[in-house]
């Protein structure tokens, strides 16, 4: 098990920039998830970590250790990729032995016949070890990848996008299982994903980036709660945070165009810096309620029903928000409706930079 | 739509299957023509109409791989007696094996046929190993003026070969390659090697890096990874190139007629070289040619799972 350290890593490829002084630790045996949209760097550094690619400038550290002249080999670390990780040749057994006979770690035979049928209990594929992976499902192929990682007790597990191409059904299993499994080892897992739910359910840590670079890192309840910027806000949760422009005059959030006014309680201190100055005020579908004696009027402009809660899109004039409200309450489209908001919950954004003012400083 | 099939399209099914058959019949021809005339006794190979019925006999063979000499007079009944079976059928021909002491001298086709195995196999070899090597190279790294390169491969193919033959023979007899198998090798395998680079390079294109890359990961070299993996998944791209090379190389006629002419000749020039003067003995040469047909087939029969995916360039999937 080890502790992963990136210092001020660039990563170009040709005259594209792919990470911008990226920083990023990753504690000893912690599910560190790795959170970005498709493009954003992800994978470049998990390749960086593997060895697979070398950054332009900055270091990378495993346990104190600066790898730069350490090839993949060597970093001894596991792999987990999307799709393509089992050689299609080999029957599964094949695969999960095939990890335990390189040259530089050779290991005997009784051990290697050990471990893999550890690992494929574990992961509950022991009949299928005499089978070719070509006649595998879905899943099937991805815990034998899984397993591929496990038999050889890495330093540090890299998974990149493991449960994309996995329908729904199983994508939530192996999710639990996942994160299971790592509890179980205690080992220090890096898991790339562009899915926010699988960053918020399975991360001890999430590590937000956004084109290159790390926006946000902290635990998923920080991520969610107190977005560092106006990008985490409205990338993380579903349906994402509200964002809503405005002012704040006199201690109470004016929304600008519309003019609508609510009570705020959050920055007896920070108002006297912010008022007047332009806002993004930031709310929670979900600590958007509605109230009949609440201090703006709305209308539903739509519903979405989850079953467990009802998702409402309100309109005020031609600004929308999302609240999140139980499933018994009984809304129709286009019904009139009093909303009102938790002030402790109201997250400000500078208008201009779009960074949370708590952050800030 | 219905599987039910309309009577015009079932006529059309029958030209289709009658046009392939006479298509068939036509392209087989000359390959029936050159096989009956290898089992042919001399007097019928060359009777119009053609015999197309007849006692097949591997005397032509039996010619093909001897010394023999025209005898002025009838041989010693005595001789004749006592001679093996296939001595027999040459003194009926009117002639007599050649011998030094009791060993029979043999012909020069084996020889020449057993420089045309070494120099395509060997050839054959080299410009696929070679291609697999360097497409893997084009295929995986980055490469500075990677396409400048792949173009200046290729246009060493652009040149017709016979333009180039005159300077080649002259600088070869220069360094003494000429009439050597070696010489004729490295002219194969320059001629076979861009071929091989480009399909390969294809092949190697579709095989997915992350394979490889789960290998270096897993504690593999590069090149235990390339030969554990890449290697096998290439398979069927080295038979498609490996038998398209061969066939080149067995085939050649232009250079090797003119780079050799004795130690190293390969049985495209020394076939015909047979008919000599006088009435040619086609049934000898046609033995000749038959045997020589037999590699490729041979090779080609043996590689037929790999190719049909190989010779449509990967473009049938699964």
């Amino acid at each position: 098990m080890a502790h992963i350290e990136l210092k001020n890593i660039t990563k170009k490829f040709g005259g594209h920039t792919a990470l911008t002084s990226l920083n990023l630790e990753i504690a000893d045996g912690e599910f560190f998830v790795l959170l970005g949209e498709t493009g954003a760097g992800k994978t470049t550094t998990l390749r960086l970590i593997a060895g697979l690619e070398k950054p332009t400038e900055g270091q990378v550290l495993i346990d104190g250790v600066d790898v730069a002249d350490w090839g993949a080999a060597e970093r001894d670390v596991a792999l987990v990729l999307q799709q393509y990780s089992l050689y299609p040749r080999y029957t599964v057994r094949e695969n999960l032995e095939f990890p335990l006979k390189p040259k530089i770690r050779r290991l005997p035979d009784a051990e290697i016949k050990d471990r893999v049928d550890r690992a494929a209990r574990t992961l509950r594929i022991e009949h299928l070890l005499d089978r070719k992976t070509d006649r595998l499902s879905g899943g099937e192929m991805q815990r034998v990848s899984i397993g591929r990682a496990i038999v050889r007790k890495p330093r540090v597990f890299l998974m990149d996008e493991p449960l994309s191409a996995l329908d729904a059904k199983l994508r939530e299993a192996l999710r639990t299982e996942l994160k299971n499994l790592q509890m179980q080892l205690g080992a220090t897992f890096l898991f790339v994903t562009h899915d926010q739910i699988e960053a918020m359910s399975m991360g001890d840590k999430v590590g937000v980036l956004n084109h290159g670079r790390i926006v946000q890192t902290g635990t998923p309840q920080e991520i969610y709660n107190n977005p560092r910027d106006t990008y985490v806000a409205s990338f993380v949760g579903s349906p994402p945070m509200n964002l809503i422009d405005g002012k704040l005059v006199n201690g109470r959030a004016v929304m600008a165009p519309l003019n609508f006014e609510l009570p705020f309680s959050g920055g007896a201190k920070a108002s006297a810096a912010t008022d007047g100055r332009p806002l993004v005020f930031g709310i929670r579908p979900e600590d958007v309620y509605l109230e009949s004696g609440a201090p703006v009027e709305a209308r539903v402009h739509d519903v979405e029903n989850h079953g467990v809660e009802k998702i409402l899109t309100l309109r005020v004039g031609d600004t929308t928000l999302r609240a999140t409200v139980p499933a018994r309450t009984d809304v129709a489209i286009e019904q009139p409706v009093r909303f009102a908001w938790n002030p402790d919950k109201v997250v400000l954004f500078d208008k201009g930079s779009g960074v949370s003012l708590r952050h800030a400083g | 739509m219905a599987a039910v099939r309309t009577s015009s399209e079932i006529a059309l099914n029958r030209v289709a299957i009658v046009s392939v058959l006479i298509a068939t019949l036509i392209f087989l021809a000359p390959i029936y023509w050159i096989a009956s005339t290898a089992f042919k006794p001399k007097e019928l190979a060359i009777t119009v109409p053609p015999t197309v019925l007849f006692q097949p006999e591997i005397t032509p063979f039996i010619r093909l791989f001897t010394k023999r000499v025209q005898m002025q007079k009838a041989v010693d009944p005595q001789v004749y007696e006592a001679a093996p079976w296939w001595e027999k059928r040459i003194y009926d021909g009117g002639e007599r094996v050649l011998k030094v002491g009791k060993d029979v001298q043999l012909s020069q086709y084996p020889n020449r046929f057993m420089n045309s195995l070494i120099v395509a196999i060997i050839s054959t070899v080299l410009a696929v190993g070679m291609g697999t090597f360097t497409a893997y190279g084009f295929s995986r790294f980055k490469i500075a003026g990677e396409a400048d390169l792949l173009f200046f491969i290729l246009s060493t193919r652009m040149l017709p070969p016979v333009v180039v033959a005159i300077p080649m023979f002259l600088m070869y007899r220069l360094v003494g390659l000429n009439d050597s198998h070696i010489g004729l090798i490295i002219l194969y395998v320059a001629f076979n090697l861009s071929f091989s680079v480009w399909l390969m390079k294809g092949f190697m294109d579709e095989i997915p890096k992350e394979y490889e890359e789960a290998a270096l990961v897993d504690g593999y070299t590069r090149m235990q990874a390339f030969f554990k993996i890449v290697l096998p998944e290439a398979a069927t791209g080295i038979a498609a190139t490996a038998v398209f090379c061969f066939i080149t190389a067995w085939n050649e006629y232009a250079f090797a007629l003119i780079m050799t002419n004795r130690r190293a000749q390969t049985a495209p020039p020394f076939i015909p070289s047979q008919i000599g003067s006088g009435l040619p003995d086609w049934t000898t040469i046609a033995a000749g040619t038959f045997l020589f047909l037999l590699p490729v087939a041979i090779f080609t029969f043996l590689l037929r799972n790999h190719l049909l995916r190989g010779v449509t360039f990967g473009a049938i999937r699964k």
